[in-house]
C-alpha cells in the first residue's frame, strides 16, 4: 500500500481527501487504483496526469516503481514552451 | 545513471567550442522553413475571419476554384471529424461552425503563383452571422458573457454547476489553512494584478513545404520544435499513416514554445495531395500575431500575510487565466508555480481555465510562471517593505529547500533556490550605489522542467568519426552540446563528431523540443547511446585480442585490458578499432530510445535598476543580473545566452509587448511596429551567473535552463520601480501610459 | 507584365523577371535563389532583410525588385570570400552572438555598414545603430560584445 496525495481540484472526487492509500507497485498500478476507487475521476486520469514520486516528475512511465514508502502526488498534465 | 558527479572533472564538457552550424549561419546558407523549395512547387495561402466571433452559414469557393491557376481549395469538409483526441486542433486548424477569433483559418487555396492565390481568397465568399463576442478574462466568466462553446462544462468543477459557460476548468492546490495563517500575520497585503498578453515574437515567421502523392505518402518540410509532433497531427487530421508521412525539421528561427504545435502544416499536406504537386505556405507578420498562439491574459489577486519577524504564515492566489477560443490556458500549472519558491505551512491557489474570442494560446517559455511570479513576488516585495526587511533577507527567511513540501504537493530534493538568493546578494550590483530617480528591484522564479520522449542513434564511421542523430530540434545551440556530450564519453575531440536532427523516418518518436528539456533529454540519451557504443567497442577489442569482455574497459578514447592479468596489449583507439569494425562484425553504433523522466526542478532570482522618467513614464533598464542553477553548464555560453535572451523577452512583457484588442476584438497591432519588442538601444548589458548544483537525474548533472529566465523579470522591474518612485505597479506591460498614470494617481 | 531586371548583386552581374509590386526582398529570395536575406515581418520593422543597395543600408522589403535596375546591392551572401569569413562573421561566432540565427544576415549587414563608416563606434553608437535589427534570442548582449570586438581587432590590424 502506497500514501498517494491528490492535487485540489481532484479532490471533489475523493470527498475531499486530500491523501488517499491505494495497492499499487507502479505508476500504472497508482493510476487504475484511482479509477477503480473513484470512477469520476477517470476521465481527468484518462486526460494525462504527471505524478511525482519523491520529488521527480513523471509523466510518461507506467512502470516505474513506487514504495511502500514514497511519496506520491497526482498533478495535472505539466507542459512547457 | 552512475552517481559520481561530484568528483567527475569534466575534459570538453563546459568548454566552449564553436557550434557546428555556426558557419552556415553567418553565411547566410543555412535553410530555415522558407528557404526551401521543390520544382513545380505551388503557393498555399489562407483566408481568414475578419470577425472575433461567428457562425459560418456558407463557404461558396466555386469562383475561386475556376480561376486559372487555382489548383486545389479545402475547408473544413476536407479535415472529417474523428475520435481521435484532435479535436481542438483540428477545429483551430480550419473553423468548422464557427469563426472563433480575428483570423481564425475559414479555407485555403494553392496556386501557381502568390498573385493568383491572392486573388483566389478574394474570390471565396463566406457568410458570416456575426456573434457578440468576448476577449477580456473577467468578462467572459460572467453570466451574461457571450458563450463560445455551448456544450462546454467546468472541468472539476462540483457536478450540479451545468449551465452555459466559458470557464473550462477549476485547479486547486494547496495545504494547510491560510485564514488562519492570516490571523496569525502582523502584516497583510492583498492586491489584484493583470497581465496582458504577449507573444513569443520569433523573428521567423511560420514556413513549410509539403509534397504528397494521391496515394497518401510524402515529405513535409517545416520550422518546428517538435517534427514528431507535426507528423502525429498532420497525418491524423488527413487520415495518413505515421509512416507514411516523413517530416524534416529545417533551421528553426526562434519558437519559445510557439512552434510546438500545427498551424499551417495539415492545411499544405491536404492542398499538395490534392493538387498533385508540392504546395509552400508561409505566413505574413500579420498571420503570426492574429492566428498563433500567444500567452494567456490574466487576471489575479494575492493575498500573503506574516509575522513581523518575517516569517510567512500565510498565502493565497486566485488566478483567471484565458487561452483563447479553447482549453488550456494553463492557469492549473500557474496555480501550481504560484508560492512553489517558498516554504509555506499555510498555502492555496485556484487556477480558473476561461475560453475567450482570441486564439488558441500556444506555450511561451515557461507558460504560466511569468504572470503569476509578477503577482507574487510583487506582494512579496512589498511585505518585506512594510517590515523593513531586505527583500533578499525576506525571501531567504521563507525559501524553499530540500525537504520543503511545495505549494503544488510533491518534498523537494535538492534545489538551488537559497544558493541564488545568496549568490545575488554577494554580487557587486547589489551593492552599487544608486542615484537619484533610480530604484532597484529584485524577484525570483521558479519552473519545472521535463524529459520526454527521446531517441538518439550514434554511428561510427570507418574513419572513426562519429554521426549523431537527434530528434529534437536545435532551438538555441543544442547540437554543440550534444557533440560535447558524445565527445566526452567516447573520449574523442568535439570535432570529430557531427550532429544532425533526423527526420522523422529516421527515428523513433521524440517529444517536441520544449520544457528546457533538450541538454537533459537527447544529452541523457546521447551518453547513453555512447556508453552502448562503447560497450561494442570493448567487444570488438575483447575479441581481437582473445580475452573476455569484461577484461575491456574504455578510457580516454581507448579501449585497454583493465589489469596486467587481462593481457598485455597496447591500448585501441576509437579510430583503430572503428577501421576494423567491417571485419570484427560489422559498423559500430550505439542507439537510445527512451522517455526520459526526474527532470529536476529550476529555480532563478534577478536583479534590476531602473530609471523612471516623470515626464513620460519611461522606464530605462539601466543595469540587469541574472542567478540561475544550471545543475552543469554542458556550454556555457549556450547557457549565458539563455539567461540573456530569457531575461529580455521577460523586460519587453514588463515594458512594453500586450496584445490590444479593438471593440470591435480584432488584435490592433498584428507587427513589430506597434507590438514593440525590446530593440538592442532599450538594453544594458545583461550579466549572469550559472550556479552548479547537480541534478541527481543525470549523467552530468544537467538541468534545464532555458525557460525559468523569462519568469522572473516582469515582477523584478516593478520592484525597482517600485524602489524608485515608491508606487506599485499591478497592470503589465508596465508602459509609460500606464507609469504615468501611476505616479500621478500616487 | 513582367519587367526585366539587370543589376549587380555581390558584385556579380544578375537579371531577373519580375512583377512590378515585387519587392527587392521577394526577387533575391525567390529569383535569384539568394535566401540569406530573410523575411521577418515585411513591413521594415525588423530589419531582417537588411541589404546594402549603393551603399546605402536598405529593408529589402521596403524596396522595388525594379529599383534595383543598373544599381549594386550587398547581401550576407557576398561577405564571406571563399572559405575566408570576415572577422565580423568570425566575431559572431567566437562570441556566441547568434543562437537561432535567423536575424544574424541582417544584424552582419548592418553591423557591417556601420564599421565601414564609423571603426571605432560606442557601445552606445553600436546600439543604436542596430536598434533597427530586432533579435529575439540573444538580448543584444553577446551581438554588441561581438561589434565592439570586431572593430578593436580591424583598428588593430590597421595600425600593424
Amino acid at each position: 500500500m502506497v500514501k498517494v496525495r491528490i492535487w485540489g481540484g481532484l479532490r471533489v472526487h475523493t470527498g475531499g481527501e486530500a491523501e488517499v492509500e491505494v495497492d499499487a507497485q507502479d505508476l500504472r498500478g497508482v493510476v487504475a487504483a484511482l479509477g477503480a476507487r473513484y470512477p469520476e475521476m477517470k476521465p481527468a486520469l484518462e486526460g494525462g496526469v504527471s505524478m511525482s514520486i519523491d520529488g521527480r516528475l513523471y509523466t510518461n512511465r507506467w512502470f516505474e516503481k513506487v514504495r511502500p514508502d514514497s511519496e506520491v502526488v497526482v498533478l495535472p498534465r505539466i507542459v512547457g514552451g | 545513471m552512475p552517481k559520481d558527479i561530484a568528483t567527475r572533472t569534466f575534459k570538453q564538457v563546459g568548454t566552449r567550442p564553436l557550434r557546428p552550424d555556426g558557419i552556415e549561419k553567418v553565411t547566410g546558407r543555412a535553410r530555415f522553413g522558407a528557404d526551401f523549395s521543390l520544382p513545380g512547387m505551388l503557393v498555399g495561402k489562407i483566408l481568414r475571419s475578419p470577425h472575433a466571433h461567428a457562425r459560418i452559414l456558407r463557404i461558396d469557393t466555386s469562383a475561386a476554384a475556376a480561376l486559372p491557376g487555382v489548383k486545389a481549395i479545402v475547408t473544413a469538409k476536407d479535415f472529417p471529424e474523428a475520435d481521435d483526441g484532435l479535436h481542438d486542433i483540428r477545429m483551430n486548424v480550419m473553423a468548422r461552425e464557427k469563426a472563433l477569433y480575428d483570423g481564425h483559418a475559414v479555407a485555403a487555396v494553392a496556386a501557381v503563383s502568390a498573385a493568383v492565390a491572392r486573388e483566389a481568397l478574394r474570390l471565396i465568399r463566406v457568410d458570416y452571422e456575426v456573434l457578440p463576442h468576448v476577449t477580456d478574462v473577467d468578462e467572459a466568466m460572467k453570466p451574461t458573457a457571450p458563450i463560445l462553446h455551448p456544450h462546454m462544462v467546468t472541468a472539476h468543477e462540483s457536478p450540479e454547476a451545468k449551465r452555459p459557460t466559458n470557464v473550462a476548468g477549476k485547479y486547486e492546490f494547496g495545504h494547510g489553512d491560510p485564514e488562519a495563517g492570516f490571523r496569525k500575520a502582523d502584516h497583510v497585503v492583498a492586491r489584484t494584478f493583470k497581465v496582458e498578453a504577449a507573444h513569443q515574437g520569433y523573428i521567423e515567421p511560420h514556413a513549410c513545404v509539403a509534397n504528397i502523392t494521391s496515394d497518401g505518402q510524402g515529405d513535409l518540410w517545416c520550422c518546428t520544435q517538435g517534427h514528431f509532433m507535426v507528423r502525429a497531427i498532420s497525418a491524423g487530421l488527413n487520415g495518413m499513416d505515421l509512416s507514411k508521412l516523413r517530416v524534416t525539421a529545417s533551421e528553426i528561427g526562434g519558437g519559445f514554445g510557439g512552434k510546438t504545435t500545427v498551424y499551417i502544416e495539415p492545411v499544405a499536406v491536404a492542398l499538395s495531395r490534392k493538387a498533385g504537386k508540392p504546395v509552400k505556405i508561409v505566413m505574413t507578420r500579420d498571420e503570426v500575431f492574429r492566428a498563433t498562439g500567444p500567452t494567456h491574459s490574466a487576471s489575479i489577486d494575492v493575498k500573503i500575510g506574516a509575522t513581523k519577524d518575517g516569517r510567512i504564515t500565510g498565502a493565497f492566489a486566485e488566478l483567471r487565466y484565458q487561452g483563447g477560443a479553447f482549453p488550456g490556458s494553463l492557469a492549473d500549472m500557474g496555480a501550481m508555480a504560484a508560492f512553489a519558491c517558498y516554504d509555506l505551512e499555510n498555502v492555496r491557489s485556484i487556477g480558473w481555465d476561461v475560453v475567450t474570442n482570441r486564439p488558441k494560446l500556444a506555450a511561451y517559455r515557461a507558460p504560466s510562471a511569468p504572470a503569476v511570479c509578477f503577482a507574487v513576488e510583487s506582494v512579496i516585495d512589498e511585505l518585506a517593505r512594510k517590515m523593513g526587511m531586505d527583500p533578499i533577507d525576506f525571501r531567504l527567511k521563507n525559501a524553499a529547500r530540500e525537504g520543503t513540501l511545495s505549494s503544488y504537493g510533491p518534498t523537494y530534493q535538492a534545489i538551488g533556490l537559497e544558493a541564488t538568493l545568496r549568490a545575488l546578494k554577494a554580487h557587486p550590483h547589489y551593492k552599487a550605489p544608486l542615484k537619484p530617480g533610480q530604484g532597484r528591484g529584485v524577484a525570483c522564479g521558479f519552473w519545472f522542467n521535463f524529459g520526454g520522449q527521446t531517441c538518439t542513434s550514434l554511428n561510427i564511421g570507418l574513419d572513426g568519426t562519429v554521426a549523431l542523430s537527434v530528434g529534437t530540434p536545435d532551438i538555441g545551440g543544442s547540437r554543440a552540446s550534444m557533440c560535447l556530450m558524445a565527445a566526452e564519453e567516447l573520449g574523442i575531440p568535439y570535432d570529430k563528431v557531427r550532429c544532425i536532427v533526423a527526420d522523422t523516418a529516421s527515428l523513433g518518436y521524440n517529444d517536441v523540443t520544449d520544457g528546457s528539456r533538450v541538454t537533459f533529454s537527447s544529452g541523457l540519451a546521447t551518453i547513453t547511446a555512447a556508453r552502448n557504443a562503447i560497450k561494442v567497442m570493448c567487444a570488438r577489442a575483447a575479441a581481437i585480442w582473445g580475452i573476455p569482455e569484461d577484461a575491456v574497459e574504455w578510457v580516454d578514447g581507448h579501449a585497454r585490458p583493465t589489469g596486467p592479468n587481462a593481457g598485455n596489449f597496447p591500448p585501441l583507439s576509437l579510430a583503430d578499432i572503428a577501421a576494423q569494425s567491417h571485419q570484427t562484425g560489422g559498423p559500430i553504433a550505439g542507439h537510445c530510445e527512451v522517455t526520459a523522466e526526474g527532470a529536476g526542478v529550476s529555480f532563478g532570482a534577478h536583479l534590476a535598476d531602473v530609471e523612471v522618467d516623470r515626464e513620460t513614464g519611461a522606464v530605462k533598464v539601466l543595469r540587469y543580473t541574472v542567478a540561475q542553477d544550471a545543475g552543469k553548464a554542458v556550454h556555457p555560453a549556450y547557457v549565458e545566452g539563455q539567461y540573456q535572451g530569457g531575461a529580455v523577452q521577460g523586460i519587453g512583457w514588463a515594458l512594453n509587448e500586450e496584445y490590444v484588442y479593438g471593440k470591435d476584438g480584432r488584435l490592433q497591432n498584428p507587427g513589430f511596429l506597434d507590438y514593440r519588442i525590446p530593440v538592442c538601444s532599450d538594453l544594458p548589458m545583461i550579466d549572469t551567473l550559472i550556479l552548479e548544483i547537480p541534478n541527481p537525474g543525470h549523467p552530468y548533472g544537467v538541468r534545464g535552463v532555458g525557460e525559468t529566465p523569462i519568469v522572473p523579470p516582469m515582477a523584478t522591474i516593478a520592484n525597482a520601480i517600485a524602489s524608485a518612485t515608491g508606487v506599485r505597479m499591478t497592470h503589465v506591460p508596465m508602459s509609460p501610459p500606464r507609469v504615468l498614470k501611476a505616479l500621478s494617481e500616487a | 507584365m513582367a519587367l526585366h531586371v539587370k543589376t549587380t548583386v555581390n558584385g556579380d552581374s544578375a537579371e531577373f523577371l519580375c512583377e512590378p509590386d515585387e519587392t527587392l526582398l521577394d526577387a533575391l529570395r525567390d529569383r535569384l535563389g539568394l535566401t540569406g536575406t530573410k523575411e521577418g515581418c515585411g513591413t521594415g520593422d525588423c530589419g531582417a532583410c537588411s541589404v546594402v543597395l549603393d551603399g546605402r543600408l536598405v529593408c529589402s522589403c521596403l524596396v522595388l525588385a525594379a529599383e534595383a535596375e543598373g544599381r549594386s546591392v550587398h547581401t550576407v551572401e557576398g561577405m564571406a570570400k571563399g572559405e575566408e569569413l570576415t572577422t565580423l562573421q568570425r566575431k559572431f561566432l567566437e562570441h556566441a552572438a547568434l543562437q537561432c540565427g535567423v536575424c544574424t544576415p541582417g544584424f552582419l549587414v548592418a553591423a557591417e555598414a556601420l564599421l565601414n563608416r564609423n571603426p571605432d563606434p560606442t557601445e552606445e553608437q553600436v546600439r543604436y545603430w542596430l536598434a533597427g535589427n530586432l533579435c529575439r534570442c540573444t538580448g543584444y548582449d553577446k551581438i554588441v560584445r561581438a561589434v565592439l570586438d570586431t572593430a578593436r581587432e580591424m583598428r588593430e590590424h590597421a595600425h600593424a
